[in-house]
C-alpha cells in the first residue's frame, strides 16, 4: 500500500494550518508562540544581559543558549520532568540554527537565553520550536540578519511530505517512514540545520529539500505578518 | 539596582501601614482570574490559569501503577512544579531548586489532604494495579502569588480530566478510544491561600514587588465546610507571628473565601464548557 493520500487529508506539500503569536510571556524582552496544527511551541528570550559566570563570558561577543524542554503532559506516555538527552541534543541543534541569523558582536560579555516550551506535541517539535524562538528573538529586538525558519519533510513509503504528523512518523508500510527536520536562512535559502531519521537515496532527499525550501518560504511570510501585528498593536 | 529595589519595598511596605496598594487593590483582592482548559489535548485534563500578569499551565496525566503497601485499594497521586526559566529570569536551569519543590509540595498537600480525589474509585484490581494521577505544573510567567495560581490550575485541570480507557485484556491503557469517565473528584475542593505578611499588614495576591516586601507567608489550603476548614497549612519564611496575627490571618481567609471561591468555581465550569464545545 503506497502511500498516496495523507491522513489528515492535506496536499503533499501542505503544511498544518499555522498560528502564531508574539507576546505571550510579558516578562520576559520577547516571546512568541508558534504552532503547526496540533504541535504548539512558546518561547521567550532574556537578554542580552550579562552572563554568570563569569568564566563563561566571550569578551569579543555575546553568546546566545538555548533550552528546549517538553512539557510532562505534552505527549501521550507522561515525560519524567527535567533534563533528558533528547532535549539537551535539541537545544543545542536550534542554538546552531538560531546563531547563524543573530549578530551579537556589540554584546561581549553578554548571554541572550531562549527558553523554548512545548505543551502539546504531534511531531516536528523542533521545528515549531525553532520558529517560535526565532519570532521571539525579532520581538526582542536582537540584531539580526535573518529570520529562521524551520520545516520537517517526511517520506512515508516512496512519497515526500512537508510538516510531518506523529501518525506519518510512525507509518510502517512499505519503506516506512523517514524524518528529515531542516531550519533555513529565511532569504538567502541557506540551510543552518538538518537532521535525518530514516532511510532515503540521494535524490529523494535532495527533492527533500527543494521541498522544505519551499514551505519554509511560506512560512516566512507567516513570520514577518506576525511581527508586523504587533506594531499595529502597538 | 538593588537600592532602588529596596526603595520600592519600603514604599509599598509604607502604603500598606495605610492599607493601600499600588494597583489600588484591596488588601484581600485578587488580580483578574482568567482560566482556560484543554490546552494539550494529548493531557488528560489541562488548564491555563492567568491572575493578573502570573501564569500558570498545569496538566494531568494518568498511569497504571502498583498501589502503595498501606493503601492497596487506592489509587496515587504525584504533583510536581517546575518554576521555568521562561517565566522569568531569577529562576535557572538544573535540578529543581526549593521554591519548586516547595511548591509541588503545597499542591500535593492540600488537594491530597482535602480528600478531593477519590483515590478509592481509581483502584482497577485491589493490591495490583491503580491508577496514578500526576499532576504537573508549570510557571509561564511569574508575576508574584505562583502558589495560589498553581493550586487553581491544578483544580481545573482536574476538573477537566477523563480517565483513560484501561485495556483489560492487554493489561495498558488504551489511547484511541475516547476517555470518557470525568476524574473521580468529591464535594471537598480545596482552595489554596497564601497570605503574606508584609510591613505589618496582610495581604492576598502579592505582584512580585510585593512578594519581595514581605516578610513571609502563611500558606492555608481550605475545604468548603460551614464554616471553613483547614485542611493544610504552612508557614513558609524566616518571620514570626504573634497570636493575635494568626488569628486575624484566619479571619481573613474566611472572608475571601465567601467570594473568592464560588467564583473561581463558576470560572473553572465555564472554562470546562468552552473546551468540551470546542472539542466537538
Amino acid at each position: 500500500m503506497a502511500y498516496t493520500k495523507r491522513f489528515d487529508g492535506r496536499k503533499f506539500d501542505e503544511t498544518r494550518e499555522i498560528k502564531a503569536k508574539v507576546g505571550v510571556v510579558p516578562n520576559a524582552d520577547g516571546s512568541a508562540m508558534f504552532a503547526f496544527g496540533d504541535t504548539v511551541a512558546i518561547a521567550a528570550v532574556y537578554g542580552p544581559k550579562q552572563l554568570h559566570p563569569q568564566h563563561m563570558q566571550n569578551p569579543r561577543k555575546g553568546i546566545l543558549r538555548v533550552n528546549y524542554q517538553m512539557m510532562s503532559f505534552s505527549v501521550s506516555d507522561r515525560i519524567r520532568p527535567g533534563p533528558s538527552k533528547r532535549g539537551t541534543e535539541i537545544s543545542k541543534i536550534s542554538e546552531w540554527a538560531l546563531d547563524s541569523a543573530t549578530m551579537l558582536d556589540d554584546f561581549p560579555n553578554n548571554v541572550v537565553d531562549v527558553h523554548i516550551m512545548i505543551p502539546q506535541a504531534d511531531a516536528s517539535t523542533r521545528c515549531a520550536g525553532i520558529n517560535a524562538a526565532s519570532l521571539a528573538l525579532a520581538h526582542a529586538g536582537v540584531p539580526m540578519k535573518d529570520l529562521i525558519t524551520s520545516v520537517s519533510v517526511g517520506k512515508m513509503d516512496k512519497q515526500l511530505v512537508v510538516d510531518v504528523t506523529k501518525k506519518e512518523e510512525d507509518y510502517e508500510e512499505g519503506e516506512g517512514a523517514t524524518d528529515v527536520a531542516m531550519s533555513f536562512l529565511s532569504q538567502s535559502g541557506k540551510l543552518v540545520h538538518v537532521q535525518l531519521d530514516g532511510k532515503i537515496n540521494t535524490k529523494e532527499l535532495k527533492e527533500a529539500f527543494k521541498m522544505g525550501r519551499e514551505a519554509s518560504k511560506k512560512i516566512y511570510e507567516i513570520q514577518k505578518e506576525t511581527l508586523k501585528k504587533i506594531e499595529k498593536e502597538n | 539596582m538593588i537600592e532602588n529595589l529596596n526603595l520600592t519595598a519600603d514604599r509599598i511596605r509604607e502604603y500598606l501601614e495605610k492599607g493601600k496598594r499600588f494597583d489600588s487593590r484591596k488588601v484581600g483582592e485578587f488580580r483578574d482570574i482568567s482560566i482556560e482548559c484543554g490546552i494539550s489535548n494529548k493531557a488528560e485534563g489541562s488548564a491555563k490559569v492567568k491572575v493578573g500578569k502570573t501564569e500558570v499551565w498545569a496538566g494531568v496525566k494518568m498511569a497504571l501503577a502498583e498501589p502503595y503497601a498501606d493503601s492497596p485499594d487506592k489509587g496515587n497521586l504525584m504533583v510536581s512544579a517546575e518554576l521555568t526559566p521562561l517565566s522569568n529570569s531569577r529562576y535557572e536551569y538544573g535540578p529543581p531548586k526549593f521554591d519548586s519543590i516547595e511548591l509541588g509540595r503545597l499542591v500535593d498537600r492540600g488537594i491530597r489532604e482535602s480528600g478531593y480525589i477519590d483515590f478509592e474509585k481509581l483502584c482497577i484490581e485491589k493490591g495490583e494495579k491503580v491508577w496514578q494521577v500526576f499532576v504537573d505544573v508549570y510557571s509561564i510567567n511569574d508575576d508574584g502569588n505562583l502558589l495560589d495560581v498553581a493550586f487553581i490550575a491544578a483544580l481545573a485541570a482536574l476538573r477537566h480530566a477523563k480517565v483513560p480507557v484501561y485495556d483489560k485484556k492487554e493489561g495498558k491503557i488504551d489511547y484511541d478510544k475516547p476517555a470518557k469517565e470525568s476524574m473521580p473528584l468529591t464535594e471537598n475542593v480545596p482552595f489554596n491561600f497564601s497570605v503574606y505578611t508584609c510591613g505589618g499588614g496582610i495581604i492576598l495576591d502579592p505582584t512580585i514587588d510585593e512578594e519581595s516586601a514581605s516578610e513571609g507567608r502563611l500558606v492555608v489550603a481550605v475545604i468548603p465546610k460551614k464554616p471553613i476548614q483547614i485542611c493544610s497549612m504552612q508557614k513558609s519564611g524566616e518571620y514570626s507571628l504573634v497570636e493575635e496575627k494568626f488569628g486575624e490571618i484566619l479571619d481573613f481567609i474566611e472572608d475571601a473565601h465567601k467570594t473568592l471561591f464560588p467564583k473561581v468555581q463558576k470560572l473553572i465550569d465555564e472554562a470546562i464548557k468552552k473546551a468540551e464545545s470546542a472539542k466537538k
